[in-house]
């Protein structure tokens, strides 16, 4: 059986979570600049 | 010696709950609206642009979602409906909500400005400002007209999505703006009439909890007729082909007949079943989705 997460696990498990969906939107963003920028570049 | 216990230190929040702050559903609409005005321009926008016009307008809504939930707190936990959401639950801090709020409000607009437009993006920015501040703040706490003054935040998305593809104000994006409008009234007080208790006990000024049912059910049918050309006048005004013109005629004569039934066939009913007020508030979802689908569709299939 497998036991429920500590609270200290609980922490760390969140806080992955928030560095990952940080760094995936700060990641998009940076691709989303490169893609404006070359679109402004055409007109 | 007695060792006193450890002080609990709070959980930082989930990624989930700030996503769910931005009222994802809600959004969904929104997106709909704004990319449904961005396409139904007589102009043709770059991919990448038309993309990032959209995602500020989410942004945008999403930034002012949070900043609507930091005020009303306090009335979301009085409410079984909104008692759950991450403030009244408890799991996030109210000034991480009104930051969050903040910067995904000023990021939208930033952006919207410098890749797009800054038309689109002033607009963009009444809308935030009009929505968390003039709705959520001013009217709805005071008058029960929140709803009707207050439905001009969600009749934004289509007229910048339109402004960002065309760069200037026409009469079909005021016409789209009026029709998202004139929705409004009846799809809320749809919903009001069933979860007027909870609006009550919160202190809310919902139309039916000031004005009572009967008169809330005769304010639906006064919108939903008002809607009916409302809903035409693109076509009338030949801005939108044949293709919309049957289809709004179909969407916002079922939409009259669902109101009708829910104000005169009804009249001061407060019953526990609320089946036609269910489906009239269903049926308005469907209606705005698919109205704005078949303007889109006219656009591309009929020109």
């Amino acid at each position: 059986m497998e036991l429920p997460p500590t609270p200290e696990e609980e922490r760390a498990r969140i806080i992955r979570g928030r560095n990952r969906a940080l760094a995936l939107i700060l990641a998009a963003s940076a691709v989303l600049f490169f893609f404006i920028t070359i679109a402004k570049m055409k007109h | 010696m007695s060792t006193a216990p450890a002080p609990t230190i709070p959980l930082p929040t989930d990624w989930r709950d700030f996503f769910a702050l931005t009222k994802p559903r809600v959004m969904s609409l929104v997106i709909f609206t704004g990319l449904c005005g961005l396409l139904a321009a007589p102009v043709s926008i770059d991919p990448v642009l038309g993309f990032t016009a959209i995602l500020c307008i989410a942004v945008g809504a999403g930034g002012s979602a949070a900043l609507n939930q930091w005020w009303e707190a306090d009335l979301d936990a009085q409410m079984k409906r909104t008692a759950s959401r991450p403030l009244p639950a408890g799991r996030m801090d109210r000034k991480a909500a009104r930051d969050f709020g903040v910067a995904l409000s000023v990021a939208s607009v930033l952006v919207m400005g410098l890749a797009i437009s800054w038309l689109a993006a002033a607009i963009l920015a009444l809308s935030i400002v009009y929505y968390a501040v003039v709705y959520t703040i001013w009217l709805k706490p005071r008058t029960p007209q929140n709803i009707v003054i207050g439905g001009g935040a969600g009749a934004f998305p289509p007229m910048i999505g339109w402004i960002a593809a065309t760069g200037r104000i026409e009469l079909m994006p005021v016409l789209l703006f009026a029709i998202i409008f004139f929705w409004t009234p009846p799809h809320f007080w749809a919903l009001a009439l069933f979860v007027e208790t909870d609006y009550a006990k919160a202190g809310i000024p919902m139309m039916p909890v000031v004005a009572g049912h009967r008169s809330t059910r005769r304010q639906i049918l006064v919108y939903a007729v008002l809607l009916l050309p409302l809903s035409l006048a693109p076509f009338w005004l030949e801005v939108a082909g044949w293709l919309y013109g049957a289809s709004a005629l179909l969407l916002s004569g079922v939409f009259l007949l669902l109101s009708l039934r829910v104000a005169v066939f009804r009249g001061g009913a407060t019953d526990g079943d609320m089946r036609p007020e269910k489906r009239l508030f269903g049926y308005s979802v469907i209606y705005l989705f698919a109205l704005f689908a078949m303007l889109v569709a006219d656009r591309f299939l009929i020109g």
